[in-house]
C-alpha cells in the first residue's frame, strides 16, 4: 500500500510527541484504543482556564503510520484553537487532509475521539464555571 | 557499507529464481517449445524429455520415484489435490480429516469446504512452541479417519512438526498422511520413507524455482494412494491432473531442485548462521523483544520476532528499505493479527508487533547487519512514539486496565 505524502512526511517527523503532566489541572489526557486491536493513541493538551485556548499538544501513539500521521496532525491542528474550536473537528478533515484510504479511517476516528476524550479529561478536573459554560460532552467508543 | 538496497528478506513469501535456474529453462521457450503430451514428433519428444528430467530431479530432492510425482501449478493446488482427492475417493471408508490450527490457507480452506460436504474435520492445536501434540494426534484419530495432514514447516514461524512421528502414527493406524512440504523441501532434509508420507506439497518459487509450477508426490505402494481429480480433461499425469505441462516451469523447478539437494548441508548451516547472527544482534541491543514459535524445532533460514510496543505496520514503515512481513493486522486483509501466533498463545498485542524474517540464498551477512541496524534503531524511534512502551517503564499493568476497544 502507498502512503500518502503528507502521511509519510508525519511519519518521519512526527511533530509535538511527549508527555505532560497528567496531574496538572490544567491538562487534560485522552487515552484511546487498545493494544490487541493495534492501536492506542495518547494526546494531552495544556489549556488556559481564562482564555480555554489550548496552549500545548503531545501525544504518543502505538500504531500504523496512518495511525501515528493522524495523532501528530491532531496536535498540530489543536493547538492555539479554543476548546470549542477543537472540539468542531471531524475525522474527515484528517481523511481529507492526509489523503487516507478507506481501511484507514479508523485512524482518523481514533484521534477525533482521542481529542474529545483529552478535553473531557479536562472538564472532569475542572468542574468550575468556566467549564460549565461549555456543553459536556464525552466520546469513548472509538472506531 | 556497500548493500544494494532494498534488500530482499522476505524468503517466505517468495524465493528469486536462481540464475542457474533461469539458464536451464530459457531453450524451453521458444527452442525446445513443443508440447509433452505431443507423441508423434521431435518437439513434443523434447518436451517430454525435459519434463521427465524435472520429475527426477524433483522426486529425488524428496526420496521418492518419479512416478510418483504429479506436475501442479503449485502448492495452493497440491494441497487441493491431495485434500480433495483422497476425501472423494475414499469417502465410503470414512469421512474424518485431522488437521492442525497453524496451516496455511490452502490446507485450511480446503478442509472447511470439505465440512460443507459433509466431512468432519479435526484442528489439532498447537502446544506453545507451535508443534502438534502426539498424544492429542493419536486420540483424535477415529475408524473414520482417512487423512491426517499436517505441515512440514510453517510459513510464518518456521517451527518444524514432527513429521516423521506423524507419519509413523498415520501408519499404524493405517490413515493417509499429507504434508504440505513447501518450506521445507530444499530448506532441510526432507524423504517421504523415513518420514512415512503419503503426499506431499511443494511449489517451484519457494525453492529458487519460478512461479506457477508446483508438484504432488502421491505414494504409488506400501500403501497405494488414489486421487480423485479436481481437474478433469487430457487424462494428464496419470489422470490425476488434466492440463498441458508448463515445460519451462517443470525444468527449472527440477533444476531448482537439484541445486537445493546439492548445495542444502552447506547453505542451511551459511542461513543458520546468518539467522543467528540477525537475532543476536537484535536480542543484545534491545528488551522487549520475543522469538515467535520454538528456536529448536525450526527452519534455519526463519525468525519471527515479537518487538513490544512498537506496531508492525510502522515498523515495517520504518525499514521501508527492507522487504519483510508482519503479523500486525494492519498488514492483512482480515484486520486480525496472524491466527499463527494467536494458535501459540502469543497476545493479540504482541502478535501486532511481530516482523517475520526470511533469509534466503542471496542474503550476505552485510546485509544482515544492515537490517538488524535498520530494526534497532526503528524500533528505539517508534518506542519513543508509544505510549505502551511509556506506560511499561512507569510499571502501569496494561494487562488490568480497562481499554475502549473498538
Amino acid at each position: 500500500m502507498a502512503y500518502s505524502d503528507k502521511v509519510v512526511d508525519h511519519y518521519n517527523h512526527p511533530r509535538n510527541v511527549g508527555s505532560l503532566d497528567k496531574n496538572d489541572p490544567a491538562v487534560g489526557t485522552g487515552l484511546v484504543g487498545a493494544p490487541e486491536c493495534g492501536d492506542v493513541m495518547k494526546l494531552q493538551m495544556k489549556i488556559n482556564p481564562e482564555t480555554q485556548v489550548i496552549e500545548e499538544a503531545k501525544f504518543k501513539t502505538f500504531g500504523c503510520g496512518s495511525a501515528i500521521a493522524s495523532s501528530s496532525l491532531a496536535t498540530e491542528w489543536v493547538k492555539g484553537k479554543t476548546v470549542e474550536e477543537a472540539l468542531s473537528i471531524k475525522n474527515t478533515d484528517i481523511v481529507r487532509e492526509l489523503a487516507l484510504p478507506p481501511v484507514k479511517i479508523h485512524c482518523s476516528v481514533l484521534a477525533e475521539d482521542a481529542i474529545k476524550a483529552a478535553i473531557s479529561d479536562w472538564k472532569r478536573k475542572n468542574t468550575g464555571a468556566e467549564a460549565a459554560a461549555v456543553k459536556p460532552e464525552s466520546t469513548t467508543a472509538a472506531g | 557499507m556497500a548493500v544494494k538496497l532494498p534488500i530482499y528478506m522476505d524468503n517466505h513469501a517468495t524465493t528469486p529464481v536462481d540464475p542457474r535456474v533461469i539458464e536451464t529453462m530459457l531453450p524451453y521457450f521458444n527452442e525446445t517449445f513443443g508440447n509433452a503430451a505431443s507423441r508423434n514428433h521431435e518437439f513434443g519428444w523434447k518436451a517430454e524429455e525435459g519434463v521427465e528430467h524435472g520429475r527426477e530431479q524433483v522426486a529425488k530432492l524428496v526420496g521418492a520415484t518419479p512416478k510418483e510425482i504429479i506436475w501442479t501449478s503449485g502448492a495452493t493446488e497440491s494441497d487441493n489435490l491431495a485434500i480433495k482427492g483422497v476425501a472423494e475417493m475414499y469417502r465410503e471408508k470414512g469421512n474424518h480429516i485431522i488437521t492442525q490450527v497453524t496451516e496455511h490457507k490452502a490446507v485450511l480452506d480446503t478442509c472447511k469446504r470439505l465440512e460443507k460436504y459433509g466431512f468432519e474435520v479435526t484442528y489439532l492445536p498447537v502446544q506453545k512452541d507451535g508443534r502438534v501434540d502426539l498424544d492429542e494426534l493419536r486420540k483424535a484419530i477415529t475408524s473414520k479417519t482417512i487423512l491426517v495432514t499436517i505441515m512440514y514447516a510453517n510459513n510464518e514461524i518456521g517451527v518444524v512438526q514432527p513429521v516423521a512421528e506423524i507419519g509413523a502414527i498415520a501408519k499404524e493406524k493405517g490413515v493417509f498422511f499429507h504434508s504440505d512440504g513447501v518450506q521445507a523441501a530444499g530448506k532441510i532434509p526432507v524423504d517421504v520413507n523415513k518420514d512415512n508420507i503419503d503426499m506431499l506439497s511443494m511449489s517451484g518459487h519457494k525453492l529458487y524455482g519460478p512461479k506457477g509450477v508446483g508438484a504432488l508426490y502421491v505414494r504409488r505402494r506400501n500403501p497405494r494412494v488414489q486421487l480423485a481429480a479436481i481437474i478433469d480433461g487430457g487424462g494428464h499425469e496419470r489422470g490425476m491432473r488434466s492440463g498441458t505441462l508448463n515445460v519451462p516451469g517443470i525444468v527449472g523447478f527440477g533444476k531448482a531442485c537439484e541445486l537445493c539437494q546439492q548445495e542444502m548441508p552447506a547453505e542451511s548451516a551459511r542461513m543458520r548462521g546468518l539467522r543467528d547472527r540477525l537475532k543476536e544482534s537484535i536480542f543484545t541491543q534491545l528488551d522487549e523483544v520475543y522469538v515467535n514459535g520454538s528456536m529448536v524445532y525450526r527452519l534455519p533460514n526463519n525468525l519471527n520476532i515479537s518487538f513490544a510496543y512498537v506496531e508492525g505496520e510502522s515498523m515495517l514503515m520504518g525499514i521501508n528499505d527492507i522487504a519483510v512481513s508482519s503479523g500486525s493486522a494492519c498488514t492483512s486483509a482480515t484486520l486480525e493479527p496472524s491466527y499463527v501466533l494467536k494458535a501459540l498463545g502469543v497476545g493479540e498485542d504482541l502478535a501486532h508487533t511481530s516482523i517475520r524474517f526470511g533469509l534466503g540464498r542471496f542474503n550476505t551477512e552485510e546485509e544482515v547487519d544492515y537490517v538488524s541496524a535498520r530494526v534497532v534503531e526503528t524500533v528505539k524511534r517508534l518506542r519513543e512514539l508509544s505510549p505502551l512502551y511509556e506506560m511499561a517503564k512507569e510499571g502501569v499493568d496494561m494487562s488490568k486496565m480497562t481499554w475502549n476497544t473498538h
